[in-house]
This record gives C-alpha cells, structure tokens and sequence, in this order.
C-alpha cells in the first residue's frame, strides 16, 4: 500500500510540467492550479490509505 | 476603530495566553514542550499552525498578486513535507521520548554522541529562526500601521508588534501558543475564505470571470514562466521546502508535545486538506493585482490590506487586521520560545554546565526572548525584503540539516559526527555566502542550461553538503548506530 504515496509526489512533480497553462479552466480555476489542488486531495486520500492499512497490520501483527 | 478593534484582540489573547500559563510548574520542559502531554488536537493544531502565518496571510496574497503562478508552490511544499512526516516523525517521537529530549539540538547530540554537533545545530536554528521571526514582525507591523490609517509609523508598528509577542511569550509558553492557534485558525479561516469569495465576486462577478480577466490583462501571469520563477525553480523549491519543513526547531519541538505516534500518522492525511484553504490566500492576492495596481517589491505584502482598505468600512479593516495580528502572535510565540530554548538548553546549559531540569534554565530561556526580540527587531528595521523571500531564505538555512537528520532513521547510518558537521557547515557556508553577496547559479555558470541556473540554490547546497558529509564520513570513518527496528515507522 505504500507504493501508493509515488502517486501524489508524481503528480506534482511529473504532472505539474505537462499542465503548466490557463486553458482549460476547471471549476473556474487555471488548470496548472486546478492539476495541484487535485494533486493535495490525492495526497490527502493516499496517507488516510495508507495510515489505515498500517494500523490494520500492526494489529494483526499485535494479535 | 480599526485600531481598537486590534487592540482589544491583542489584550485578549495575551490574557489567554497568561490563563493558559498558570498553574503550570516553571520547568524547561513544561514551559517549551508542555510536558509531552497533548492529544491529537493540539498537536493537529500546533502542527497546522504552520500553514497560517503571516508568511500565508500577508505574504501569500503579496506573491499571488506580485509573482502570479509561482505563488502556486505555498500549496505544494508542506504537502509534500505531511507526506515525508508520516515516516519520519514516529521514530523521532520514540526517540526523544525514551531519552527525554526537549529540543532538535539534543536530538543531534545524542544520535551523533557529539555535544559539538549539538552546539552547531543550535546555532543553524536559532540563525534559521530570525528570519522568520522578522516576518512575523514585518507583518504585524503593516498590520498595525494599515489599522491606524497612517497614524502609526512603519518603524513604531513593529516595535508595538515586537512587544506584544514577547509579552505573549514570557507569561504563557506552549499551553498558551497551543489554545490561542484555535481562535487564531477559526478567526483567519473565516477571513481568509469570505474574502476569498466576497472579492471576486464583488469585483469580477466569480472566481472564473477574474481568472479570465487577469489571464487577458497579463498574459502567462497565472503559470510557471518558462524562465526565473520557472518550472525548474518550482520543483527544486518544493521539494526542498518539502525537506526542510519538520527540520525547523519549532518543527521539532511540536513533535516532542505529542502524547502517542499515532498522532503523526493521522495528521499526514489530515493537514494536506487544510492546505487547500491556501488557495482562498491566492484568490484574494488574484483579485487585487487589477484593483490596486501598482505595489513593487516588498510592498507587494500590504497588498490584502490595501484591498481591504478599498472594499470595506473601516471597522472590518479592524477585524482583518485583529485575524492577521493572531496569525503572527501564535508562530511568532512560537518561534521565539523555540529560539530562547534553543540558547538556554543547548547553547547556555552546555557553555556553563548548568542543570537543565531546574527552574533556573527557565528563567534563562525567559530572559533570553526579549534579546532575541530585540535582534530580530533590528533586522526588521533595517531589511527591505518580501515577507515570501525572508521565508525561502530561512528554509533553504534549516534544511541544511536534513542530510544528518535523515541518515539516523536508516539502518546503518553512514554518516559520523565529523561528517555531519563537515556537510552542515558546507550547506551553511554556500547559503550564507549567496545570500550576502546576492550571487546565483546563473551568475556563476552563465553558460549552463537555464533549467540549471534557475534551480533554488538551497537544493544546491544540500547536495554539496550531503556529498561532503558522506566523503568525510568515509575518510574518518566510525559508524554511528542507528535506530532499533522497534523505534522505526
């Protein structure tokens, strides 16, 4: 599961290039700030799976 | 009434701060890591605490509205430090605890067996922390003199601001930094999220409309430029920011207050969320740049204020200013209890032998934040830089002390004191020498591609510092021990 957190550390540092410019606008923003703000919920979903992963091994490594 | 208004708030948090101070024994570890005895809130909040500061609330508006899409790597940078924390602050928690270590230079001493190695690291944080106390000055400053309608000098401002975050400091402690940053987070959410809704509104009809606008009126402002601020400087900053992020020693000293591990692991998926209010920071910096044109350089931070000034009736003037006075009080307190621990354990205690479990070292790291304050007074007075560059130049100091840090979570370090304090000193000398002379990469290899010279020259001296530390290592080679498996994530 924590080969997961290449995702979000990926996409800001492979993905931002690639999308560095205005159009198109999503939600209304630049889609280069657009691309980083789903790239920090994407962080954010990534760690949750990872921290419950964790805890669901070192409880079953605790039994 | 603006000023009143930021007055009353100012009384207001320091009785909290001294209420939150009493009762408590007057020991060093009380006093700067509140006995290791905060849940997950308080450590959520002193951890988050970080994202609000003057550096965001004065300064990130200031960038968005003076840089444009470079500002973008504010969102990034702590992002990618909640990530590197999920693994790195268990095991140092463990650590600190089990040798009960109240500060980052003990940390570094103990793992290194170099009290030499623990002076040194004091001395890179408390140099590192100036900067960023003077922004906080800096900020409180244009807050009070914007609030005062000019009555106030610039000059006068922050010695105003300067005096009430000692004050703070010296009858409060951590319990008070910790319980001010909840009405200080809920008062500049607040703040921060209207105006970054009202304004565009107000002014554009929407938040797409005025990225419209500003896209038409400046063409490329909203992306990374293909040179200077580029695509290059962005990632070499965000990564090294990223880096740097928990090696502050306020970083550290929020990790030593917590009460179980856990609490890291849980804070790295929940403090990425509270980044995104950042982006409400830049919308109100975008609606400026066509409403009050004009602010260069450094002047581009009262650019929220200026804003301000021109949508609303004075009192509100007040209640933004009272939000942004908070935002500096709390990190402000912070860094500078950090800073006066810093001198009293790790630099006074060793010089003089002093015991560091009595009441006397406290008084000590007490006396010790009014000289700091001065110190930092001083460079405020005197510096014309940005709230954001004096930021980038703290971190690109502190991290330097990443290549050493890092090393003691592997399984075999193959670092030993003499080549942490040789890479230290290397990282150090190259950011202390550009950042005196103003020299960049470009300017010492003309010739190189430009995605070479626009990389932060922070990222270049971590490299030479971790090449120097690993070569000198070798060369005097003794092995440090590393952590036990038990202690690691």
């Amino acid at each position: 599961m924590r080969f997961l957190v290449l995702l979000p550390l990926a996409g800001f540092l492979i993905g931002t290039p690639l999308v560095n410019r205005v159009e198109p606008f999503v939600l209304g923003l630049p889609l280069v700030l657009a691309w980083l703000v789903f790239c920090v919920l994407v962080t954010s979903v990534v760690m949750a799976l990872i921290w419950r992963s964790d805890r669901t091994r070192r409880a079953a490594g605790g039994r | 009434m603006a000023l009143l208004i930021i007055a009353v708030t100012a009384a207001f948090a320091l009785a909290l701060g001294l209420r939150a101070g009493r009762g408590r024994d007057l020991s060093l570890e009380q006093w700067s890591v509140g006995g290791r005895g905060f849940g997950s809130l308080l450590v959520f909040l002193l951890m988050a605490g970080e994202t609000y500061t003057t550096f965001t609330f004065l300064g990130g508006v200031g960038w968005a509205y003076g840089k444009g899409g470079p500002a973008m790597y504010i969102l990034v940078y702590l992002t990618i430090g909640f990530i590197l924390s999920y693994w790195m602050l268990p095991p140092l928690w463990a650590y600190a605890k089990e040798h009960r270590l109240l500060a980052q230079p003990d940390y570094f001493a103990h793992r290194y067996r170099s009290p030499t190695l623990g002076v040194v690291v004091a001395l890179v944080g408390v140099t590192a922390l100036v900067p960023y106390l003077v922004l906080q000055f800096k900020g409180l400053g244009i807050i009070v003199a914007a609030a005062s309608g000019g009555v106030i000098g610039a000059a006068t401002a922050i010695w105003i601001g300067a005096a009430i975050v000692t004050a703070y400091v010296i009858v409060s402690g951590v319990h008070g930094s910790a319980w001010t940053a909840t009405i200080k987070d809920a008062a500049i959410l607040g703040v921060v999220v209207f105006l970054g809704i009202y304004l565009p509104l107000h002014y554009y009809g929407g938040i797409g409309p005025m990225f419209h606008a500003v896209d038409a009126a400046r063409p490329g402002f909203l992306t990374l430029p293909p040179r200077g601020l580029s695509m290059a400087w962005f990632e070499s900053t965000v990564v090294l920011n990223g880096l740097g992020a928990f090696m502050w020693p306020h970083g550290f000293a929020s990790v030593f207050t917590a009460r179980s591990p856990d609490t890291f692991r849980r804070n790295a998926a929940l403090l990425p969320l509270y980044q995104l209010l950042i982006l409400f920071v830049f919308l109100i910096g975008f609606a400026a740049i066509l409403q009050v044109p004009g602010l260069r350089g450094a002047d581009s931070d009262l650019a929220l204020l200026r804003i301000a000034q021109v949508t609303f009736p004075p009192w509100f003037l007040g209640v933004i200013g009272a939000a942004g006075l908070l935002t500096a009080l709390v990190p402000g307190s912070v860094i500078l209890m950090s800073a006066a621990t810093l001198i009293a354990n790790n630099l006074y205690a060793p010089l003089t032998g002093a015991r560091r479990d009595g009441r006397g070292l406290a008084l000590i790291a007490r006396g010790a934040v009014p000289v700091v304050s001065l110190v930092a007074v001083g460079f405020t007075l005197r510096g014309g830089s940005a709230i954001v560059s004096l930021l980038l130049m703290g971190y690109n100091i502190v991290t330097q002390l990443f290549p050493s840090f890092i090393w003691t979570l592997s399984r075999r370090n193959p670092l030993n004191a003499a080549g942490a304090l040789a890479g230290i000193a290397t990282g150090i000398a190259i950011v202390a020498w550009t950042t005196l002379t103003g020299v960049r990469i470009a300017t010492l290899m003309p010739g190189a591609p430009g995605w070479v010279q626009d990389l932060n020259i922070g990222m270049v001296a971590l490299v030479a510092n971790a090449a120097v530390a690993l070569a000198v290592s070798a060369l005097t080679a003794r092995r440090q021990p590393a952590l036990a498996p038990a202690e690691r994530a």
